[in-house]
């Protein structure tokens, strides 16, 4: 069965520690400025908003990438980002509707959520299991997709 | 079902591919010019700064990918279409046969007519050879003089830069990118390269070119003289269409679709930059020559090949571009909405700008300067057509919370 | 190594930002945040000086922690010579704009001398500089807070700023960050005032690099935040109740001062408690709390997010109090409510808004109220000289006073100066219930015997924040004492003043404190930062915390305090508590104190004797 990131919000302190953990697995510095998840705050609703990429059927940044470096990674299904590919064009992040893929200036690739190859550390660090791994299937990830679906201009087959 | 494509580029190879995924069976041709592997234009400039080798720029990188997938590769200049028997027809009057045709042939740059443009070291920077030829004479301390800044023009112009080249630039419009980015934003991007050391001309075209010696001297339309070692003209491209004539099919400038990327000539279907189809917000039959709509359109012609059901709502003008490491994007009518309303801010010093326009309470357009974080949820808003309600009011005050806005509007409370 | 190696000089006279390197020695003998920026302030700094002249500094310290996933490593901390008490200050802040300051790369930032005219200091990572503020000044930190970020083109940036108190002087500003979070005691933003300085906006993306060892980092802070979330006070009940589950609990053990500490108990304590907050209002069926929200880091999330009744008559006209924002917190619900006889738990929301919004001290703030409304009570003032009817128990006063305060309109001026002042200057000081001017908060010494030696000795004025007897004396950590006896409470007061210094100097909570001692905390500090043969240990820490506090001492000493400062407002020595479980008592602050002495070594007058420097290299 398939995983991936179930997120709710209401859970959320707004503490970080997703952001520093994702800074630190994956460049190895406690720095939120590179995060691949961010936690939005909004402030009159009392509502903090973890966020980051739903690894979507769609794949945008994948069809749009000119050089094959974003692909399908087999174990956790996860849109995979090879730096060693990326030639840095940026075409992605303006391709993905959702602002979740981001240029990086100091590596002159893009980054984006991988799923820490199926053990994300976001959600090892979160103290409040808002952000959870748990089966596709009770993700609500329809819900997410269907969202996603309402910026979709892309095809979906009925063959 | 047999299928084939005219045209190996990005769009020609995710048509392919996604015809494979939605007919096991067919069998697909795949129809390129070059002696090259498909690979992509965007990746050129990466190439031309020697960050990356040829194979660098391939649209596909596992070496059997197309005969894996089933996808056979053809190299041929197609100089015709035969509609009423369903062939295409090569150069050397090979022949091919179709069931379903997709157009994907892209297009070509424009040379403008002016004397001396055909001269040699006047080089186009569009395929891979133009880019080994342009690597080949512009050497560190050589004076390279470039016609147009547009999207090719400020792409090149980094890696030309890298290359250590002294770069004059000339345009005809009064500012850089005039047909992708606002007034301000264009003329931010012409300060910061003129920062780098790159001499910029703008409301000037080059009249002629003459040789002398082994330099080129042009004259610019202010009476002005360049002399250079190399002449790159990046000024605008053309649909590749010149091999329809005669197959009946409707065109403009490119090549007339419907939604479902079809034209009006049965079982012939067209994609990418060589297609006028309409655009997203006008409706109207428009040219847009970028890499994701390319991508985008050949998925629906492809589905719609074999036998699904997709629709294109139209073409969305997205663009990044890294003009000497300034960032800068443009999303659909950047240029405003009438009876919309806009806001604009400027950080001149920082070099940092953010014009986000709307119609009613929608975003239909943005351009942005000095930003990488979050820009793809600017193509969200305008493509969602996503109602802002009160957060419109707040992006006009503070527009740089867009992405804010896009969350707090996509993550709604359950 | 944990620290950024690297520190701002800012020479407001001169309009210079310079990058110096950080004394490492110092490092080692102080650690960070209060420790080390204490150590910097003491060097260079006449103690004699006059808070608000541009010969005082201050000084935004992070310490080793502050910016790591080590569980509330984002705090931050403002030392300076305080406005309201003229002795050492140092106060504490979380929110985020700690962890960024260290994210950009830098320790700490030393303000000195005093711009000519309002400036804010930008800072994006090393590029450091000072920008006008002229368009700032006269703003709230929450218009601040939004001006700054959107001509920054950044929502990411994060402000701390002065609101119109500490502009206008008002003696205790504080400096407001993140909306809501807040360097809150002593005057400290009323310093930066007097250097006009409004603002400072940083962005930081270098991150925190230089942990000496990661591997036993992530062990050690992995480890210390399961000790918080097992822990039924931070695991628990802060994120439930926030620091507001003290309400009741106080009230019930009779050290809850009521009415300017005429009394120990509240009778409207239940209707301003944490429970309260929970409870749905009558009004509009929605409760006073919307959530519990975390600082940087912070697996705790005590902090209240509160959100009143549109319709309450303080606010049907001001929409921009509607919206969600920091709620009480318990000193702030005790200083605004108790101590004047309020029970409006929305008013009270409001005035804390207030408080927010224009960089004030709610405690003093509050106190102050309380000192007032007894004076009103004597007749001593007026309605003409206050601008309202200002008796006990009046919401109406408490908020009208609020406003005049944060504008510094007609008696708001009065009420900048802090009870001390203001009782005094109406001829009766003994009504301020402060030491060395600065107000005491929300725990009666009659009821809870050690809070009154903690606030007698406490350096930066009275203060719960510097040893945190309540620990033992209520919670029974890490043991139970008894409150109502003096017995033991030297020695234990000692105890938590240098630990929590050495909690001040790391970057991270002092609540952690009830779950952690400095036994979860040396782990933490030796995996992050160098500490050479030695380490960082538990008894490091300790020696740590006393040197930091005799520093303090010196200081404040050589600035004129002298042992009688370090006593309690005759009020709780004379007048018995009258209901509860202290009935009867007064504090014994006075057999105390002696003692104290005696265990800190320092002579009869208050002085560290030779021995007692020497042994702590100072």
């Amino acid at each position: 069965m398939q995983k991936s990131l179930h997120i709710d919000p209401s859970k959320c302190t707004g503490c970080l520690q997703c952001e520093m953990a994702c800074s630190y697995e994956n460049h190895g510095v406690f720095n939120i400025a590179k995060s691949r998840i961010k936690v939005f705050n909004f402030e009159h609703e009392g509502r903090k908003v973890p966020y980051t990429c739903t690894q979507c059927a769609e794949a945008w940044c994948l069809n749009a990438c000119p050089v094959d470096a974003i692909r399908i990674d087999a174990a956790t299904g996860a849109k995979i980002v090879h730096e060693d590919v990326c030639v840095g064009c940026k075409v992605c992040t303006i391709a993905c509707p959702f602002g979740t893929i981001n240029y990086v200036a100091d590596s002159g690739k893009v980054q984006k959520c991988d799923l820490c190859g199926g053990d994300p550390a976001c959600v090892t660090a979160c103290p409040t299991a808002a952000i959870t791994y748990v089966d596709a299937d009770w993700t609500g990830l329809d819900k997410m997709r269907q969202w996603a679906g309402k910026t979709n201009t892309q095809p979906r087959a009925s063959a | 079902m047999k299928h084939v494509i005219i045209g190996n580029g990005p769009a020609g190879v995710v048509a392919a591919e996604t015809l494979r995924r939605y007919d096991p069976q067919a069998e697909i041709t795949l129809i390129g010019e070059e002696a090259e592997a498909p690979y992509s234009r965007m990746a050129i400039p990466y190439f031309l700064n020697g960050s990356i080798p040829d194979q660098g720029t391939h649209l596909r990188k596992a070496g059997d990918h197309y005969e894996h997938h089933g996808i056979h590769l053809r190299q041929g200049s197609v100089v015709r279409v035969e509609p009423e028997s369903q062939t295409v027809v090569f150069a050397d009057d090979a022949e091919l046969g179709y069931d379903r045709l997709l157009v994907a042939s892209g297009c070509h740059p424009v040379r403008p007519p002016l004397p001396g443009i055909d001269l040699p070291g006047v080089h186009t920077c569009w395929t891979l050879a133009d880019a080994r030829a342009i690597a080949e004479r512009a050497a560190p301390g050589s004076r390279v003089l470039q016609i147009g800044a547009g999207f090719i023009g400020c792409i090149i112009m980094e890696a030309l830069c890298s290359r250590g080249v002294k770069l004059t630039v000339v345009e005809m419009g009064d500012r850089m990118v005039p047909r992708m980015m606002t007034a301000k934003a264009g003329t931010m991007i012409r300060h910061w390269v003129e920062k780098k050391g790159v001499s910029v001309h703008v409301n000037a075209g080059v009249t002629q070119i003459v040789a002398k010696g082994d330099a080129l001297v042009a004259t610019l339309s202010d009476g002005a003289t360049v002399e250079t070692d190399v002449i790159i003209c990046a000024a605008g491209v053309r649909p590749n269409v010149a091999f329809l004539a005669g197959s009946g099919i409707a065109m403009g400038h490119g090549v007339h679709v419907d939604e479902h990327m079809r034209t009006d000539v049965r079982n012939i279907y067209a994609a990418g930059d060589v297609t006028e189809a309409s655009g997203f917000h006008t409706g109207e039959r428009e040219l847009n020559a970028i890499q994701p709509n390319a991508a985008d359109q050949a998925r629906v012609a492809a589905i719609n090949m074999a036998g699904g059901e997709a629709r294109f709502q139209g073409a969305l003008a997205i663009n990044v571009l890294d003009t000497l490491g300034m960032i800068s994007t443009s999303f659909g009518q950047w240029w405003g909405s009438e009876g919309g309303e806009g806001v604009e801010r400027v950080d001149e010093k920082n070099y940092r700008y953010l014009s986000l326009q709307f119609k009613d309470d929608v975003l239909v357009g943005a351009t942005s300067i000095g930003r990488t974080d979050h820009v793809g949820a600017l193509r969200g808003l305008v493509q969602g057509r996503m109602r802002l309600g009160a957060w419109k009011e707040k992006l006009l005050k503070d527009p740089t919370q867009f992405m804010a806005a896009y969350v707090s509007q996509t993550q709604k409370v359950s | 190594m944990g620290w950024a190696r690297k520190i701002l000089r800012v020479d407001l006279s001169k309009g210079t930002c310079k990058s110096e390197p950080l004394n490492m020695e110092w490092a080692q003998q102080y650690l960070g945040q209060r420790g080390l920026a204490t150590k910097y302030f003491v060097e260079e700094v006449d103690p004699k000086v006059d808070p608000l002249s541009p010969a005082n500094k201050l000084i935004m310290a992070t310490g080793p922690l502050t910016g790591t996933m080590a569980s509330t490593g984002g705090r931050y901390s403002v030392i300076t010579k305080g406005a309201l008490t003229g002795a050492i200050a140092c106060s504490n802040s979380g929110g985020y704009i700690g962890a960024e300051l260290k994210m950009a790369g830098w320790d700490m930032i030393i303000f000195e001398g005093k711009s000519p005219k309002p400036v804010y200091l930008s800072i994006q990572d090393d590029v450091a500089e000072l920008r006008d503020a002229a368009h700032l000044w006269g703003k709230t930190t929450w218009d601040t807070e939004e001006i700054i970020k959107s001509s920054h083109h950044d929502p990411q940036v994060r402000v701390c700023s002065i609101g119109r108190a500490g502009e206008n002087g008002v003696l205790y500003a504080c400096i407001v960050n993140d909306l809501h979070r807040a360097a809150g005691r002593s005057g400290v933003g009323t310093v930066m005032g007097s250097k006009n300085l409004k603002a400072v906006a940083v962005r930081g993306t270098v991150g925190v690099s230089g942990i000496r060892d990661f591997k036993a980092f992530m062990t050690a802070t992995t480890a210390a935040k399961k000790v918080l979330a097992d822990n039924a006070v931070t695991g628990q009940g802060l994120p439930t109740y926030g620091t507001q589950v003290l309400m009741n609990v106080i009230n019930e053990m009779g050290a809850l001062p009521t009415r300017n500490a005429k009394e120990v108990q509240f009778e409207g304590a239940r209707k301003i408690s944490a429970e309260a907050m929970h409870e749905k209002r009558l009004s509009d069926g929605k409760a006073n709390l919307v959530t519990n929200a975390a600082c940087f880091g912070c697996t705790i999330a005590c902090g209240r997010i509160s959100q009143v009744d549109k319709n309450h008559w303080s606010v049907v006209n001001s929409p921009k109090y509607w919206g969600a924002t920091g709620g009480l917190e318990y000193e702030a619900a005790w200083s605004l409510g108790a101590a004047d006889g309020v029970d409006d738990l929305d008013a009270l929301t409001v005035a804390n808004m207030i408080c927010n919004e224009d960089g004030f001290d709610p405690i003093t703030f509050g106190a102050t109220v309380g000192a007032v409304m007894e004076l009103y009570t004597m007749g001593v003032l007026t309605k003409e000289q206050i601008g309202i009817e200002a008796p006990f128990g009046s919401a109406q006063a408490l908020l009208e006073i609020a406003h005049m305060t944060a504008e510094g309109r007609g008696f708001g001026k009065e009420m900048g100066l802090g009870s001390a002042r203001l009782t005094a200057k109406y001829g009766h000081p003994e009504l301020s219930m402060s030491v060395k001017g600065q107000e005491f908060p929300a725990y009666d010494p009659r009821g809870i015997q050690g809070m009154g030696l903690t606030y007698a000795t406490s350096n930066r004025g009275a203060c719960h924040l510097r040893s945190y007897t309540v620990a033992s004396e209520v919670l029974g950590i890490p043991v139970k004492t008894d409150p109502l006896v003096t017995e033991g409470k030297p020695a234990l007061v000692m105890a938590f003043q240098d630990a929590t210094a050495a909690f001040d100097s790391s970057g991270t909570c002092i609540f952690t404190t009830f779950a952690w001692s400095l036994v979860d905390l040396a782990p933490q500090i030796d995996a992050a930062c160098e500490g050479g043969e030695a380490g960082w240990s538990v008894e490091r820490l300790a020696e740590l915390g006393a040197r930091i506090w005799n520093m303090e001492r010196l200081f404040n000493n050589a600035a004129g305090f002298t042992a009688k400062d370090d006593d309690l407002p005759t009020r709780l020595k004379t007048e018995p508590a009258q209901t509860g479980p202290a009935k009867g008592l007064v504090s014994g602050i006075d057999k105390m104190v002696p003692e104290y002495y005696k265990l800190r070594g320092w002579d009869t007058a208050g002085v560290p004797d030779k021995e007692t420097l020497a042994r702590l290299g100072l």
